[in-house]
C-alpha cells in the first residue's frame, strides 16, 4: 500500500500542468460533450475523429522523429493481448455510447459542470472495482489469448517504421479531407 | 489573444495539433505518455485499502496498482487537473454546463433525469471495466499507443469504435437522423 499521499512532487507538478492543458484542449475542442461523442458514434458529427486523427498523425511524426534524432530512447507501448484488447475495447465503446464520455473526457465534462458526467465517474470507479475482482480469472484465461507481447504494426505485420508513419500520415490526411461535414470552430485553417 | 481564449469552440485540427504536440512534450520532457484509466484503479485500491488492507494485498491486480511511494503520481495529478482544465475552459468561454440533459439523449430517451443518471452510472462502469480489460482507454490506447504504432492500441481503438457505433445505433435510433 501507499506510504504517503503524494509521490515525487516534481512529477506531480508536471502531471498537473499536462492535465490542465489536455483538459482545456478537450473542452475547447467540444469533445467532452455527450452530443459530440454520441454524434460521432452515430456518424453524424466527425469532430471527435478530426481531433483524434490530427493528434495521432502529429504525434506519430513527433515521436518517431524524436527517436530518430536520439532525443528519446524509444517507444513504450502496451503488450498485445488481442482477445482482451478487442473485448475490452468493444465494451468500452458500448459504455461510451451509453454514458456519452470516455474516462478522460468524462473527467473534463465533470469539471465543466455536466452533472451526468459526475454520476458517470462514480460508475467508472465501480467498474474499476469490479474489474479488479475479476482480473485474476481474466489473467489466467482471456488475457493469454493472442498475447503477442509489446509488438508494433511494423514488427508484427512487416514493413519499415518509416513506411508505416508515412502511410499513416497519408491515410490520416486523406481521411480528414474526405470526412463529410464542415469542421466548425475558431483558429487554424477551417 | 483574450478574444481567442473566450471563443467557445476551437477548430478540431488546432485541438488535435495541440494534443499531438502535448504528447511529444510529455515523452521528451517527462518520459511519460497521456493516459487516464490506470488512475481509477489506484484510487479504488487506495479506498479499499482504508477499509481492508488484506483484501488489497491479496488481490494481485490491486496490489500491483498500489505500489510506489504515494497515491498521487504523475497520471493521478493529470486526471485531477483534467477537471480543472475543463472548468477553466468552460468558465472563460462562458459555456459552463449543469444538470440539463444532452439534446441527443432527450430525442430518443426522454426527459427523465433519474433514467439518465442510472444509465450514466452503468455506462461509466462499462467504460472503465472495458478500459481495464483492454489495458487502456481512449487516451492511453487511442492516442498514445496508436501514435507509437502499437498493435494492441490499434486493435483496441477499432473495437471501441465498433462497439460504440453499434450501441449508439441501437440506443438512439428513435432520434431524428
Amino acid at each position: 500500500m501507499f506510504e504517503q499521499l503524494v509521490s515525487d512532487p516534481n512529477a506531480v507538478l508536471l502531471g498537473a500542468l499536462t492535465g490542465l492543458v489536455f483538459g482545456f484542449l478537450l473542452e475547447r475542442g467540444n469533445v467532452s460533450r455527450f452530443d459530440t461523442i454520441v454524434g460521432q458514434l452515430l456518424l453524424r458529427d466527425h469532430t471527435m475523429l478530426r481531433v483524434m486523427l490530427t493528434a495521432i498523425v502529429v504525434g506519430s511524426v513527433g515521436v518517431h522523429g524524436m527517436i530518430q534524432l536520439g532525443w528519446i530512447d524509444g517507444i513504450a507501448i502496451k503488450g498485445a493481448q488481442l482477445a482482451a484488447n478487442a473485448l475490452g475495447g468493444a465494451t468500452l465503446g458500448v459504455g461510451m455510447a451509453v454514458l456519452g464520455y470516455c474516462p478522460g473526457t468524462g473527467v473534463v465534462a465533470a469539471g465543466a459542470g455536466s452533472r451526468d458526467a459526475w454520476t458517470g465517474l462514480l460508475g467508472m470507479l465501480a467498474g474499476a472495482a469490479v474489474y479488479a475482482e475479476l482480473d485474476p480469472w481474466f489473467a489466467q484465461n482471456l488475457l493469454q489469448v493472442g498475447a503477442l507481447g509489446k509488438v508494433t504494426l511494423p514488427g508484427e505485420l512487416g514493413g519499415s517504421t518509416l513506411g508505416w508513419v508515412v502511410g499513416l500520415v497519408g491515410v490520416g490526411i486523406a481521411l480528414l479531407a474526405l470526412l463529410p461535414g464542415r469542421a466548425r470552430g475558431t483558429g487554424a485553417a477551417t | 489573444m483574450t478574444h481567442f481564449l473566450r471563443r467557445p469552440r476551437w477548430s478540431p485540427y488546432l485541438v488535435g495539433l495541440g494534443i499531438g504536440l502535448l504528447s511529444c512534450v510529455t515523452f521528451l520532457a517527462m518520459d511519460k505518455q497521456l493516459g487516464v484509466s490506470t488512475t481509477f484503479v489506484r484510487a479504488v485500491g487506495a479506498a479499499e485499502g482504508l477499509v481492508s488492507p488484506e483484501h488489497v494485498s491479496n488481490n494481485a491486480y490491486l496490489a500491483s496498482h498500489t505500489k510506489g511511494s504515494g497515491l498521487i503520481d504523475w497520471q493521478f495529478a493529470l486526471v485531477l487537473f483534467l477537471a480543472v482544465g475543463g472548468f477553466l475552459s468552460a468558465w472563460l468561454a462562458r459555456s459552463r454546463r449543469g444538470p440539463e440533459l444532452p439534446a441527443l439523449w432527450k430525442e430518443s430517451l426522454g426527459e427523465s433525469r433519474v433514467r439518465r443518471h442510472v444509465f450514466a452510472f452503468l455506462g461509466g462502469a462499462l467504460v472503465m471495466w472495458g478500459a481495464r480489460l483492454a489495458g487502456g482507454c481512449t487516451s492511453g490506447h487511442g492516442i498514445s499507443g496508436t501514435m507509437q504504432l502499437a498493435l494492441s492500441s490499434w486493435v483496441t481503438l477499432a473495437a471501441i469504435f465498433a462497439g460504440g457505433v453499434v450501441a449508439a445505433r441501437l440506443l438512439y435510433a428513435r432520434g431524428r437522423a
